[in-house]
């Protein structure tokens, strides 16, 4: 067990090494293989590894690899933590990292840089696991900046444009902000409990003192806020957008982004400590979802409206692990992870056969032009919008349920969210695939031509998961669901009665009505119209002016005050300290120089004169 | 005939006092040098007298040291000396003021 977990996490490594060692010399086709097949090979174990740990009796294992840090009382292992929330965070990110690592082969087929993608992506996939399987908080911390990084560079991966140069700063930026948030989480729980180690930290939590319990999980919400893009630091994951499509499905979509909620869930014991902090998340959680999902019903680009659609559903995530259901989290993060890699996947195959073409008036009637990507993509699609029985439907009934137990209002906005989902996605189903062809302008009056079958064959894939993902939780399978797997690695919260089962037909009905009615809405007003502007207000075309009150509020500040130092501090009191001094020294010099005679029989008399007030002195002293 | 302690340092002061006179008033650089060494020597009788009236040997030690000393400052010295007076032809002292601020 302990060699598998261990391979698990070094096999995207080799890959990357190897590749890194074997420089220009691989062609395209032998990067894409080796890189692909590490990371498949890496999947194979985590499954080895899921039967292993079924078969476990405790479920929890620690693999020590070495001592890393031992500074007085802080020792640091980097070791891993096999339980059952760690490997079914290996199964679905190794499992979609080798789906997207297979369509980038076609997807990236030529460009400039191949070899460099696929370097980035497998060091994402090594931090990721690393990030995952760590058993500390500090080697999580090493994977949690290592996908940063590497998110850094692959969005700006097309670093000669500038957009794409300031969105990687952007997302670099907005990332470190969260990351103070872990930084300062980590020293309360270390000065709290004196270790950095998870099961030390579970162990101890329950003599943490409600202040530092709230203070570190305000601390880790902020580096939740970061990492998965939350309010108030959302902003930077639109942006991001900018990246090669794949990157924006594997990181921005499937897993990095779903970071900041397995932190959250991985730290639940500690969460379970403070119930104020756990309605902090839940409001950040539902107001993120909510807004984000008004936020997309505007967007022109498709890749926006799906990145809009993602900061929406992770809302659901954190509002899930706000009101204690974890595991209702990790199932809408599994279930998200497939249906939403599957329509940036498909998305991307779109943009593919429009020759780059990412806005959504300029689309229109693909369906008969792309018989694989239609299907899949239509899939995916009644999947986000929760219509049974795909996988979202279960998932976010699965939340919603949850948070209805526990706090009403934040359910309505729920509801709320789910019918802006089904509208929005509807509207860009719509205008993709739907009405008039209105984009004979790029493909220079060619039809749009279906990708290669490496694009295609991870789109089905991730359709059949998309169908068939719900299984893995239904409502009514007790004890062989996720819940029940991860249930003993959770942090247990006080239960508020379960819904009944009439009460739970009722919340799924609701659901599925909110769904049909944001489709049939969309259907309607977008079936012949391709802009509105009754309905894409230009407030919420522009982020409810969200980074504009950052600008005004941070950014223009702070440019005053670069201005200010740069015009009055700068050559008044530095350089004045300085030029001042010189002055001060060039004076003093001019003065004392006149000493400086030359004539010895002066400096000759000097010394004698001051002989005689020495003798003067001491003669006088002894009297 | 035994020479009181007193006249000794009188003679000492004498010395030094014509020593230091001819320093500051004289500009041959050669006389400096002698007068130079006439106040070394009248330090070295004030040390030479100290030692026997206090009958500790350390003060005899010392002169001899200052002796080595003077004499190497002497050869050194006349080594600039004889440099300067190939160069300017005169040993005057307030000639040398080149490096004067």
């Amino acid at each position: 067990m302990a060699h598998v977990a261990t391979l698990i996490l070094l096999m995207p490594l080799v890959g990357y090494l190897f590749v890194l060692a074997n420089g220009k010399g691989l062609s395209e086709r032998a990067i894409g293989v080796v890189a692909t097949g590490v990371v498949a090979l890496s999947f194979v174990l985590t499954v080895v590894a899921f039967f292993l740990l079924l078969g476990h009796s405790d479920r929890e294992m620690t693999v020590h690899l070495f001592n890393w840090i031992s500074v007085g009382s802080l020792h640091v292992n980097a070791a891993l933590l096999v339980d059952p929330l760690s490997i079914t965070m290996c199964l679905f990110v190794t499992g979609i990292s080798a789906l997207i690592h297979l369509y980038s082969i076609g997807y990236m087929k030529g460009e400039k840089d191949f070899r460099k993608f696929f370097l980035y992506l497998n060091l994402f996939v090594f931090s990721m696991l690393l990030l995952v399987l760590a058993n500390n908080l500090l080697v999580t911390f090493v994977g949690w900046e290592g996908v940063g990084v590497c998110s850094y560079w692959l969005v700006s991966y097309y670093f000669d444009r500038d957009s794409a140069a300031s969105a990687g700063k952007k997302a670099f930026l907005y990332n470190r902000v969260g990351d103070i948030g872990l930084l300062i989480a980590m020293f309360l729980l270390f000065h709290a409990t004196h270790t950095l180690n998870y099961l030390g930290i579970f162990h101890a939590a329950g003599t943490l003192s409600p202040t530092v319990a709230t203070l570190t999980v305000l601390a880790l919400l902020l580096a939740a806020t970061g990492k998965s893009a939350q309010i108030p630091l959302f902003n930077w994951l639109p942006d991001a957008m900018e990246g090669p499509t794949p990157v924006s499905a594997l990181i921005h979509a499937a897993t990095m982004v779903t970071a900041g909620v397995f932190l959250l869930v991985r730290m639940s014991p500690v969460l379970a400590m403070s119930p104020d902090g756990r309605a902090t998340i839940a409001v950040i959680g539902g107001v993120t979802a909510f807004v984000a999902a008004t936020i997309a019903t505007s967007q022109k680009d498709i890749k926006k409206v799906l990145a809009f659609s993602t900061v929406s559903q992770i809302g659901y995530m954190v509002l899930a692990v706000g009101v204690g259901a974890y595991s209702a989290a990790i199932f809408l993060m599994i279930a998200h992870a497939f249906f939403k890699a599957l329509l940036f996947l498909g998305s991307g195959s779109v943009i593919h056969s429009l020759n780059g073409e990412q806005d959504m008036r300029k689309m229109g009637g693909l369906a008969k032009y792309l018989p694989l990507t239609f299907p899949t993509f239509l899939i995916g699609w009644l999947t986000i919008s929760g219509i049974p029985p795909f996988a979202g439907f279960f998932a976010k009934g699965d939340v919603l349920t949850n948070v209805f137990e526990h706090n009403k209002p934040l359910w309505v906005l729920g509801i709320v969210t789910a019918i802006l989902t089904a509208y929005y996605m509807s509207r860009l189903f719509v205008l993709t695939f739907r009405g008039t062809e209105r984009f004979r302008e790029d493909t220079h009056g060619h039809d749009p031509h279906e990708s290669p079958w490496v694009m295609t064959l991870p789109l089905v894939v991730l359709a059949v998961l998309s169908i068939l993902g719900g299984l893995i939780n239904l409502p009514w399978a007790h004890g062989r669901s996720l819940a029940e797997f991860l249930n003993p690695v959770l942090g247990y919260v006080p239960h508020v009665a379960a819904a009944s089962t009439a009460a739970q037909w009722g919340l799924a009905a609701v659901d599925v009505a909110a769904a049909v009615f944001g489709l049939l809405a969309a259907f309607s007003i977008w079936r012949n119209i391709t802009e509105s502007s009754r309905y894409e207000s230009s407030f919420l075309e522009h982020v409810w002016h969200w980074d504009d009150f950052y600008d005004a509020t941070i950014g223009r500040p702070l440019t005053e005050v670069a201005v200010f130092s740069d015009e009055v501090i700068e050559p008044k009191v530095i350089d004045g300290a300085v030029t001042g001094i010189a002055v001060a020294t060039r004076n003093s010099a001019e003065g004392l120089r006149k000493l400086q005679s030359g004539f010895a029989r002066q400096y000759a008399l000097a010394m004698v004169l001051g002989f005689a007030v020495i003798i003067v002195y001491l003669v006088a002293r002894v009297h | 005939m035994n020479v009181p302690a007193a006249w000794y340092l009188i003679l000492a002061a004498l010395l030094f006092g014509v020593g230091a006179f001819g320093l500051l008033t004289r500009r041959s650089v050669l006389i400096m040098f002698m007068c130079l060494e006439l106040m070394l020597n009248a330090v070295n009788l004030t040390f030479v007298t100290f030692s026997r009236s206090l009958s500790d040997i350390a003060g005899q030690a010392s002169v001899f040291f200052v002796m080595v000393v003077a004499a190497a400052e002497v050869t050194v010295g006349l080594g600039i000396v004889v440099a300067v007076f190939r160069q300017r032809a005169s040993t005057s002292v307030d000639e040398l003021s080149g490096l004067k601020g």
